[in-house]
């Protein structure tokens, strides 16, 4: 068994075993079971770090066995520059949310943390396939754990909130597959996406498949104006939902985009690349403005998730390699960055059970190590330098300026949006007199809370400080995918 | 002259039938009200033949008897294998429920359904148009009498006459379109027809007259639009074992028939009959995924659903042919997707009527959707077993549902044609519809409060089949790559006999 395998089995097998646990009289046992699954899964990844090579565009840890033979499809991984820093972030952030529920989560607990650590491996799965049918089991398979833990721990309309994260995701998916079968097809049989990169195919063709697999992937991502999903699921998904879908699972669909939608169709990429760039425009710039007017917290951090992304799906079609790496880095530094603002409105939201900004006010009094915390991340989502969230959006907007210094100068203008949102939050919530008595009688975080907030803190300022291993290992692969993007299918 | 070949071609038969008769004689002297010497012999003779069918099967012979009669291959004898073992978990699961209903007096529940299998068996294995007649003859009139057993409760007697007179309909349909073909090509033997059809000689209006009353009898055993109407209110009347009985191995005997039926006797015409078949499955996918959403019983739910996913094995046995020309390769890989998702159908259509057949006391049927009210908090295991179902028949991986449904729409794209590429769109956007009511049961299950707190208790039997039923359902979802060879394999000796 390789070690991509064991990064993806072993908190899938972790969480199988918790489904056998018993009852929350045993939720102590449970907990401890699924943390050490989780700290399992992470280190796991560490061979992973200490083995990849940078600077090669090759697949890495490569391992490929029959799966099912009578339509061809293997059970292919490896990781590139491109995928492989999502695998030690996904077993990461798991670790995190495990640790970040310890408390909160108080019935079912075994189904919850079987749940978070199946998702886990499924997406660090989706991570690592390298053949198309594989990539979609993983893909798809992150929706049922995903519908039950909103559905089962989620807020009072969660059941809303469910169906539609899970029919809309299940829409695009379902048009991906046709592509993929037509892909297939076309490759004579061959689920490999390699050799569907290689594949020539038709103007027409190539835009029927972008449309089709931008239908799967700009929902997940999500893009304007099919985001509409998300603010719903996080108003009403527990905690570490939250966390994990904006961490990891919005990461899926921008990872698809350069894994299947550029290296496939590349000149319908192109082609309508002004209107991925419109949309992502949109999101950085209307959504941004959106998120202001949020009275709800998880809200508000919903919509500047939407902002962000668009971030990323900017840089990718910007076609250079700054802002393609921009937008790769963009997503890691997101994982952090969002997973930190959720699980901080969770903390708040143990204690005085409302995310309203309005139900709090001078949080800082009665709390003022959490607060310190918060005002570092409210930093972070709005890029300061130092912080993770510069790395990637700095990148962007340096690229978009080469392109067009007009699309440069709309792409900086998120910078404004971000801090007005971001710090006009933080002042509400944190800053000034105490606001009513809920808040006057919040306590200040435990030594488990700290150490969850305090990783996270690690995190997002070492990327900010030293990015440089995660530029490392991407711009061989993003070069690569550049130069394949530049040259035309179409002879 | 009956030589050693035909006898061995119909052993299994011969077994099932002597020991339906013997078993029927055995009950006279079995008083326990429970029936546990019947019920135990039954379960062994499914078992010997079962057995018997999977030997003959894994042989992979294509072996012909009586006359041209009896075919025995490679796809029948696994079919067949596959409706013993589900036979078998039917009576398993339906036991304590039939038990609880005063069904097993008498012990017709055993003799009939074992006359059923026998009627699919025949069905399966017929190579002459009479001989799949009697065989479908004597599957429906076993299911007739058994979805009447109940005789004092009204739902169920009112369906068997539904069932009845609407299965006497498609019979008297079929027998009609069989004797036009056979009016036109002289034979009833299948090969012969085939030959006569592929000769090419006979009047093209003649052959379609009798094509469409073919098309309509298996369309309403299939429970395809707009012959479905039967469906809902049989599996919503029948004793719950009673519509697992009907819901389940028949479903094998019914793609058996048409692939002896379409594509072994009348391939030739396949131009005529894809049509035909496309309309039957867009209708079929249209209303049984619009209906189903506005089910409350959760075995009528479970009807419409049944009509949807016949839509899909439709699907996938018109793809088989291009344009009128036949490539083997294509046509083994679409009768193959349709094999394995009939089989795979069975398997977890199994597994849902078993966990409602579980939660039923006397007295009370737990049909409901809303009957699955927080069943996560009264049992985790069951609660799984029924979302792993739901999931499954949804098409969500990593389920086998799904693989059946990638299969399908795999030899749907693989053809090329724009018909057929347009075909497999609607049956996604379709199955995405689909996905809303599956997604209700389990979110009745999981997100509700329950209403009923009694402890979820079951046999041991059940409860040990019942969890490798639905472990088995997640296992071929992680590993669907052996019994996909199987049906492919299969599909393949027998399109090669």
């Amino acid at each position: 068994m390789g070690l991509l395998s064991l990064a993806i089995w072993t908190p899938i097998a972790f969480g199988l075993l918790l489904l056998f646990m018993g009852r929350d009289e045993q939720a102590g046992a449970v907990r401890w079971l699924a943390l050490i699954g989780a700290m399992a899964g992470l280190l796991v990844t560490f061979p992973l770090m200490a083995g990849f090579v940078p600077g090669t565009a090759d697949m890495q840890f490569v391992e490929k066995l029959r799966w099912i033979d009578t339509v061809q499809i293997f059970y292919h991984l490896g990781v590139d520059g491109i995928s492989f820093w999502f695998v030690p972030l996904t077993a990461f952030i798991t670790v995190i949310v495990v640790i970040a529920s310890w408390e909160s989560i108080t019935s079912r607990v075994n189904q919850y943390m079987a749940a978070f650590l199946i998702l886990s491996g499924v997406m660090i799965g989706v991570f690592c396939a390298l053949d198309g049918m594989l990539f979609y089991v993983f893909f798809e398979g992150t929706l049922i754990p995903m519908y039950l833990i909103i559905g089962i721990w989620g807020g009072p309309r969660k059941i809303y909130a469910a169906f539609k994260f899970f029919l809309y995701t299940l829409l695009g998916s379902l048009l991906m597959l046709i592509a993929m079968l037509y892909l297939y097809n076309e490759a004579g049989g061959s689920f490999d996406i390699a050799s569907w990169h290689a594949l020539p195919l038709s103007a027409h063709a190539q835009t029927m498949l972008f449309f089709a697999f931008f239908a799967a992937f700009a929902v997940k991502v999500p893009m304007w104006p099919v985001h509409t999903w998300l603010p719903d699921v996080h108003v009403e998904a527990p905690t570490g939902g939250s966390a994990v879908l904006a961490a990891i699972m919005l990461k899926l669909g921008a990872y698809g985009f350069l894994r299947f939608s550029l290296p496939i169709a590349p000149d319908a990429s192109r082609e309508w690349a002004w209107l991925m760039i419109t949309l992502s425009l949109i999101a950085v710039i209307y959504v941004g403005l959106v998120a202001m007017v949020q009275k709800d917290m998880k809200k508000l951090v919903a919509y500047s998730s939407v902002a962000h992304m668009g971030f990323v799906t900017l840089g990718f079609f910007i076609f250079n390699d700054l802002g393609m790496s921009g937008g790769i880095a963009q997503m890691i530094a997101h994982g952090f960055v969002s997973a930190a603002m959720f699980l901080s409105i969770g903390v708040l939201y143990d204690r005085v059970h409302s995310r309203e900004i309005a139900d709090y006010g001078g949080v800082v009094n009665t709390m003022p190590n959490f607060t310190a915390f918060a005002l570092l991340f409210a930093m972070a989502n709005c890029g300061l330098p130092g912080t993770a969230g510069f790395v990637g959006e700095w990148m962007v907007i340096l690229a978009a300026v080469k392109a067009n210094f007009w699309l440069g100068l709309a792409a900086a203008s998120a910078l404004i949006w971000g801090a007005a949102y971001s710090l006009w939050m933080f002042k509400r919530v944190y800053l000034g007199p105490v606001g009513n008595t809920n808040v006057r009688a919040m306590l200040d975080i435990g030594r488990r809370e700290f150490f969850v907030l305090a990783l996270l803190t690690a995190a997002i300022l070492a990327m900010g400080l030293y990015p440089k291993p995660v530029t490392d290992v991407t711009d061989a692969s993003v070069a690569k995918l550049l130069q394949h993007v530049a040259v035309s299918k179409l002879n | 002259m009956i030589d050693n070949i035909s006898w061995l071609a119909i052993y299994p038969e011969i077994v099932l039938l002597v020991m339906a008769c013997v078993i029927a004689l055995v009950d006279l002297a079995i008083h326990s009200p429970r029936r546990t010497g019947t019920y135990v012999l039954t379960l062994l003779t499914l078992g010997v033949v079962a057995l018997l069918e999977g030997m003959y099967a894994s042989r992979g012979n294509t072996f012909y008897g009586f006359g041209n009669m009896i075919v025995s291959d490679a796809m029948g004898n696994w079919l067949k294998c596959f409706a013993a073992i589900a036979l078998m978990v039917t009576l398993i699961y339906g036991r304590p429920y039939a038990g609880d209903r005063d069904m097993l007096r008498g012990g017709e529940l055993f003799t009939l359904s074992m006359f059923s299998l026998l009627g699919i068996f025949i069905m399966i294995g017929g190579n002459n148009f009479l001989v799949l007649y009697l065989g479908l003859e004597l599957l429906t009139l076993s299911s007739y009498a058994l979805v009447a057993l109940r005789r004092d409760d009204a739902t169920a007697t009112e369906a068997a006459m539904k069932y009845f007179v609407l299965g006497a309909m498609a019979s008297g349909f079929l027998l009609y379109g069989m004797s036009m073909v056979y009016g036109a090509t002289g034979s009833l033997d299948i090969g012969e027809v085939f030959k006569a059809v592929n000769a090419g000689q006979i009047r093209h209006q003649v052959l379609v007259f009798g094509l469409v009353f073919i098309v309509a009898g298996l369309a309403f055993k299939l429970g395809a639009v707009p012959f479905h109407m039967w469906v809902p209110d049989v599996y919503e009347g029948a004793p719950t074992v009673v519509t697992l009985l009907v819901a389940g191995a028949p479903k094998l005997a019914a793609f058996a028939i048409v692939m002896r039926l379409l594509v072994d006797a009348l391939l030739p015409l396949a131009i005529d009959w894809q049509q035909m078949l496309a309309v039957l499955a867009i209708g079929s996918l249209l209303v049984g995924n619009l209906a189903a959403i506005a089910q409350t019983n959760l075995k009528r739910m479970l009807a419409y659903s049944t009509i949807s996913q016949m839509g899909f094995v439709l699907l996938g046995l018109m793809s088989g042919v291009i344009n009128g020309t036949v490539d083997a390769a294509t046509a083994q890989a679409a009768y193959s997707a349709s094999m394995f998702y009939v089989v795979t159908y069975v398997l977890t259509t199994l597994a849902a009527f078993g966990v409602i057949m579980l939660l039923a006391r006397s007295g009370f049927e737990s049909d409901t959707i809303a009957d699955m009210a927080g069943l996560n908090q009264r049992s985790p295991l069951y609660a799984g077993i029924l979302a792993i179902c739901m999931f499954s028949m949804a098409g969500v991986p990593p389920l086998v549902g799904f693989y059946s449904k990638l299969a399908v729409l795999q030899a749907l794209v693989a053809s090329g044609e724009t018909l057929h590429i347009a075909l497999a769109v609607f049956a996604v956007v379709m199955s995405l519809i689909g996905a809303f009511y599956y997604l209700r049961v389990v979110k009745v299950m999981y997100f509700d409060a329950p209403v009923q707190t009694a402890v979820v208790s079951a046999p041991l039997d059940v409860r040990m089949v019942l969890t490798l039923n639905g472990a088995l359902l997640f296992v071929l979802g992680i590993l669907p790559g052996g019994l996909m060879a199987l049906c492919s394999d299969a599909i393949l000796r027998s399109l090669a006999s």
